[in-house]
C-alpha cells in the first residue's frame, strides 16, 4: 500500500513536471504557428509514447527475471533520481538559476514567429516543434513509468498517475496558458528526485540482494534519510551562494 | 533518417541520459551497487545500512562539483 501510494504520486510528480515543459513548446506553437499543427503534433507524440508503454512493459515483465529487472530498473531510476535532485538542491540554493518557463515561452515565440510559413494549410513548423517538445520531454515519463510501474508490478498504477497529470497539467495549461512560471517546477522537481532515489535505492538493492529491515516501511526511512539530507545540503549551500543569485 | 544515423540516435540518448554532464553519478551507482552486491553476498546485514549512505555521499559528492565557484 505504502509503495503503491508513493509510486502513484512520484509518476504524476515527474508526469507534471515534463507536461509544463512540453507544454510551454506546444503553447509557443499554437500561438504563432496555429493551433491544429500543434496539436496534430503533440498528439502524435503522446500516441507514439503510449504505444512504447504498452509494447514495451508488459514484453519485460515476460521476458526479463525480476531480479535482474530490478537491478537495471534500480540503477536507472538511482541516476536519474540523483541527477533530479542534484539539480533540484543547486537550483533551490541559487547555485544555478531556476528553470524559467516565462522566459523559455518568450524565446520560442519570437523564434517561432520569424519562421516563415509555408503555405495555409498544415504548418511543418509548428507540428515538428510541438511533437519533438511532447516526445522529447515524455520520453523521461515514459522510463518512470516503465520502471516504476515494472518493478513493482503496479504498472496499471503508474499508466493511471501519468494519464491523471496529463490530465490536470494540460486542463490547467489550457486554462491559465502563459502562466506557467506559477508552477513550482523546483520544488517538484526535488520531490519526484527524492521518491526515485529512494524507489531506486530500494529496488536495487533487492535486485543484489538486500534484505530491508521492514520490507516496504523501509521506503519511509529511506525517503525520510534523503529528504534530511536534501534539506541540509540545500542549507548549506545557501549561505555558499552569492546574494543576487539566492534573490533570482 | 537512415537505419545507422536512427542507431546513433538512440545510442547518443543513452549516454547522455546516463552520464550526461554528471558522469560520476552514474560511475558511483554502479560501484556502489557492485560493493552491495558483494557484501550482500557475505551475508552482511549491514548492508541496508551501507547503500543508502554510498548514495547520500554520492550526492553529496556531485552536488559540492557542481556548486558556484566562491
Amino acid at each position: 500500500m505504502t509503495a503503491t501510494l508513493l509510486i502513484a504520486v512520484a509518476v504524476f510528480g515527474a508526469c507534471a513536471v515534463e507536461m509544463v515543459e512540453a507544454l510551454t513548446i506546444v503553447l509557443a506553437a499554437g500561438l504563432t504557428r496555429g493551433w491544429r499543427s500543434a496539436l496534430e503534433g503533440a498528439g502524435l507524440a503522446a500516441l507514439l509514447l503510449a504505444v512504447v508503454v504498452a509494447t514495451l512493459g508488459p514484453t519485460l515483465i515476460h521476458v526479463v527475471p525480476i531480479a535482474a529487472l530490478r537491478v537495471v530498473v534500480g540503477s536507472l531510476l538511482l541516476i536519474l533520481g540523483l541527477q533530479w535532485l542534484r539539480k533540484a538542491i543547486l537550483r533551490a540554493s541559487g547555485h544555478t538559476p531556476r528553470h524559467d518557463e516565462d522566459a523559455i515561452y518568450r524565446r520560442e515565440y519570437a523564434r517561432l514567429s520569424g519562421i516563415p510559413r509555408s503555405g495555409s494549410g498544415r504548418d511543418a513548423t509548428g507540428f515538428v516543434i510541438s511533437f519533438k517538445g511532447v516526445f522529447l520531454e515524455g520520453l523521461e515519463v515514459v522510463m518512470i513509468v516503465l520502471t516504476l510501474g515494472l518493478s513493482s508490478g503496479r504498472l496499471d498504477v503508474a499508466v493511471l498517475a501519468a494519464a491523471a497529470a496529463v490530465l490536470v497539467v494540460g486542463t490547467a495549461g489550457a486554462l491559465l496558458a502563459r502562466q506557467l512560471s506559477e508552477v513550482p517546477e523546483n520544488a517538484l522537481k526535488l520531490g519526484v528526485g527524492l521518491m526515485l532515489v529512494t524507489f531506486g535505492t530500494f529496488w536495487a538493492g533487492e535486485g543484489v540482494g538486500v534484505s530491508w529491515p521492514g520490507t516496504d516501511l523501509a521506503l519511509l526511512g529511506l525517503l525520510a534519510a534523503y529528504g534530511a539530507a536534501s534539506w541540509i545540503l540545500v542549507a548549506a549551500l545557501e549561505r555558499g551562494a552569492a546574494p543576487g543569485e539566492l534573490a533570482a | 533518417m537512415s537505419l545507422n544515423a536512427a542507431v546513433r540516435a538512440f545510442g547518443r540518448f543513452w549516454w547522455e541520459f546516463l552520464f550526461g554532464d554528471t558522469p560520476e553519478l552514474a560511475v558511483g551507482v554502479g560501484l556502489a551497487l557492485g560493493a552491495g552486491w558483494a557484501l550482500a553476498a557475505l551475508h552482511l546485514a549491514l548492508v541496508a545500512a551501507l547503500l543508502p549512505l554510498a548514495v547520500l555521499l554520492l550526492l553529496v559528492a556531485s552536488v559540492w562539483r557542481g556548486r558556484a565557484p566562491g
